[in-house]
């Protein structure tokens, strides 16, 4: 016989599991006391979110299920925004929640919250589990379901009770979900036409996103456009995919994408969309979107197939498998037919390129103060594309984007689609736990750094070298970036004061921290913070007023971008 | 625009709530909703109709379908189809009434359920414009109380029902890797 919590444990062997991040509490006792003396390490964060978010930190960098854990109630609450997170974003993630005892559930227990009800719109699919017989199997459903198909978060609601019942565990062999409908291979036909279509393309344009990380694609996708010598764009989600060394890739496109993506993207007459979904921020205004393209669009989700842009060929399947199709179709195709449109193919490589030169995507440098821009350029250098960036949410974000090369998927980590604040530094820390052996740094705004402070502790406890990067502003910037442009510059609830002293804060935690005001200091600043052999905090003083260029305006379309600041007329 | 949702779910708790929340969180309202067990007593299946602009219905099935719980979600908006809906009511009626009352619900096919001093009860099925006609008629006789059941629906086509074989998981038998599912 063996209890419900100790059942669990075994079937979180049985996946692989080597780590949870969690939070105790009262319901979750039971499993607690299981932990004490188990094989899975359990690690402490300093608040649910957290756990949620190095949950995904740790899938993110690994590709595979992130685990966390927290208590009934308050616990569970406090998982949401995370849960929300790893679904906008396709993030394989289990989340294991304690719930009051079956038979008070309904009866306003203490730290009872309808965590089922709660997260159903939080989760591919939740479960409770009413009995011990059933966890085993709701254990190993939940797995599959976050780890297949498109991915995405799975919570399993364990009550009390369940946990302390015993019960003889034999071990689940299959699981059977009649209504859980994956389509893995595409249509074959669909493919050959797709190929058809790719290779009789005059302007064609692969539009690649974070589907190809989660199907481990950068493979196939390299592939492909080294066959059809296309220029390709890559979205937010989806850095890394291509080296960012790669003659035929681009940069990424959208709100704060590079000229040359954009306007690719605007002019192109076939948009190859691979494992992407058309998201607002990269569209702009949809109905000026690509308007001269026609589109394929592979997904493994059918919904997001002319969810958004209309497909004129969709294939619904795995991108991996997809695109080893395509590639076969083309290659067959070339050894027939040759090669086809090699003039207005060779013109369109040619406009690309002069695109890409005509704006280039070039890091502020000054003097004077240190350019968001130039932090980014000098945390590159010291990368060289090899290292782990966690992004937190707003105009960091960006500028790592578009300044910071990545030249493998898995590397790039940030809240594409939730945005959500605080995201930067424990994804970090679940990162730097899944991949020891790697260089992470968490690049965070003054404002997100400020909601995950208590995770320095985390931080400290593991002596997770983490290289923390603030780049302060002093201000919410791309609030006020929008306050500034939109809003008359009524700069509004934006302003950061008050930000502690670093060197005291990183020191009252144990470890190193310094500020940096001067360009001159930036350098040697970084390459201190990466040589020290623990954690190091750099507080980056950044000029305050720096904005995000290119920027779409909300409801322009992409092409409409703004490439930089009015300039100060001369007379 | 009214479209009509023809779900098979499995009947497990939360089922309902997942496909009344993927309708809530999009804000669009349910003007009738229908559920019950099938032959088989581990299914349920559902009738739903809701307002949805025509562009967004192929989506609306798209999420339906995603959904773990639901084995399949048809639109039967513009496929052949019946649809019926059934209506309760109970009507007071004078004597001088009876006879009249008796005659309409016989034209339109109605039952009287049960009868007293005070009037009748009676009970109706139908399309839903027709019991509309019918109980606008009605209440040309006096004071009624109505109760509709919202429509149920079935596809006059058979569509072929895809489903998910058993996958190797959990490491209990060692068997063949997991390799999901069906091609399209």
């Amino acid at each position: 016989m063996m209890s419900g919590a100790r059942i669990l444990l075994e079937c979180l062997l049985r996946e692989n599991v080597d780590c949870i991040f969690g939070y105790p509490g009262g319901v979750t006792l039971p499993l607690y006391d299981a932990m004490y003396d188990h094989a899975i390490r359990h690690v402490l964060v300093r608040h649910e979110q957290n756990a949620c978010f190095a949950a995904e930190g740790y899938a993110r960098s690994t590709g595979k299920v992130g685990v966390c854990c927290a208590t009934s109630g308050p616990g569970a609450t406090n998982l949401v925004t995370g849960l929300v997170d790893a679904m906008m974003d396709s993030i394989p993630v289990v989340a294991l929640t304690g719930q009051v005892s079956t038979k008070l559930i309904g009866s306003d227990a203490f730290q009872e919250a309808d965590t089922f009800g709660i997260t159903r719109s939080c989760t591919k699919h939740n479960f409770l589990v009413k009995t011990i017989a059933d966890l085993p199997q709701a254990i190993h459903e939940a797995f599959y379901i976050a780890s297949s198909g498109r991915p995405g978060p799975v919570l399993v609601d364990i009550p009390k009770d369940v946990f302390q019942a015993q019960a003889h565990y034999s071990p689940v062999s299959s699981i059977h979900l009649p209504g859980y409908k994956v389509i893995v291979e595409g249509h074959a036909g669909q493919i050959r036409r797709a190929a058809q279509m790719m290779w009789d393309a005059e302007r064609p344009l692969v539009y690649a996103g974070g589907g190809i990380v989660a199907a481990d694609a950068s493979a196939e996708l390299r592939e492909l456009v080294e066959t059809l010598d296309t220029p390709a764009v890559t979205t937010l989600m989806g850095l890394g995919i291509l080296p960012s060394a790669h003659p035929n890739f681009i940069s990424m496109p959208g709100m704060h994408g590079s000229y040359a993506a954009n306007m690719a993207m605007t002019q192109c007459d076939l948009l190859i969309a691979l494992g992407t979904r058309f998201d607002d921020r990269v569209t702009g205004r949809l109905s000026a979107f690509a308007p001269k393209a026609k589109v394929i669009h592979v997904d493994i989700d059918p919904a997001e197939i002319g969810k958004n842009r209309a497909a004129d060929l969709p294939i619904v399947g795995d991108v991996k498998k997809v695109l080893a199709k395509l590639n076969r179709n083309l290659k067959e195709l070339a050894a027939e037919a040759g090669s086809k449109n090699e003039s207005s193919r060779q013109s369109w490589g040619r406009q690309v390129r002069e695109w890409k030169q005509e704006h280039p995507l070039t890091p502020e440098i000054s003097q004077e103060e240190i350019k968001p821009q130039h932090l980014m350029r000098e945390i590159d250098r010291l990368s060289g594309g090899r290292a782990i960036v966690a992004s937190d949410v707003g105009q960091h974000q960006m500028w790592a984007a578009q300044f910071i090369r990545f030249d493998e998927p898995r590397l790039w980590l940030n809240s594409g689609g939730l945005g959500s604040m605080g995201f930067g530094l424990p994804a970090a820390i679940g990162a730097q736990f899944a991949r020891p052996d790697k260089l992470v740094f968490a690049i965070v705004g003054d404002g997100g750094f400020q909601m995950s402070i208590p995770e320095l502790a985390t931080i400290v406890n593991h002596s997770l070298p983490v290289k923390i990067i603030i780049m302060n502003n002093g201000y919410l910037g791309m609030v006020r970036q929008w306050q500034e442009l939109f809003y008359n510059n009524r700069l509004s609830a934006v302003e950061l004061s008050s930000f502690p002293d670093v060197t005291k804060l990183a020191g009252a935690y144990g470890f190193k921290g310094r500020t940096v005001e001067r360009p001159s200091e930036l350098s040697s600043a970084l390459e201190e913070a990466v040589r020290e052999p623990g954690p190091y905090l750099l507080n980056v003083r950044v000029t305050p007023f720096e904005n995000v260029y290119p920027m779409v305006p909300a409801g322009a379309a992409i092409h409409e971008m703004v490439l930089g600041p009015p300039q100060p007329v001369t007379a | 625009m009214l479209q009509i949702i023809s779900l098979l779910v499995e009947n497990k708790p939360g089922s309902l709530m997942r496909i009344t929340g993927l309708l809530s969180a999009r804000a669009y309202n349910i003007e009738s909703l229908t559920v019950a067990r099938t032959l088989d007593p581990e299914l349920s299946r559902m009738s739903i109709v809701v307002d949805v602009e025509p562009h967004l219905r192929s989506q609306v099935i798209k999420q339906m379908n995603k959904l773990i719980n639901v084995l399949q979600a048809t639109d039967l908006t513009d496929s052949p189809a019946v649809c019926r809906d059934m209506a309760l009511m109970r009507i007071k009626a004078p004597l001088a009434n009876r006879t009249a009352i008796l005659k309409e619900a016989e034209i339109f096919g109605a039952r009287v359920v049960d009868q007293s001093t005070e009037g009748f009860a009676l009970e109706a099925t139908g399309d839903p414009e027709k019991l509309d006609e019918f109980i606008d008629v009605m209440r040309g006789y006096g004071d009624i109380d109505v109760i509709r059941s919202g429509s149920v629906a079935v596809s006059l086509e058979t569509k072929k029902l895809r489903l998910s074989p058993p996958v190797p998981r959990g490491g209990g038998n060692p068997a063949r890797e997991e390799e999901p599912v069906e091609s399209k």
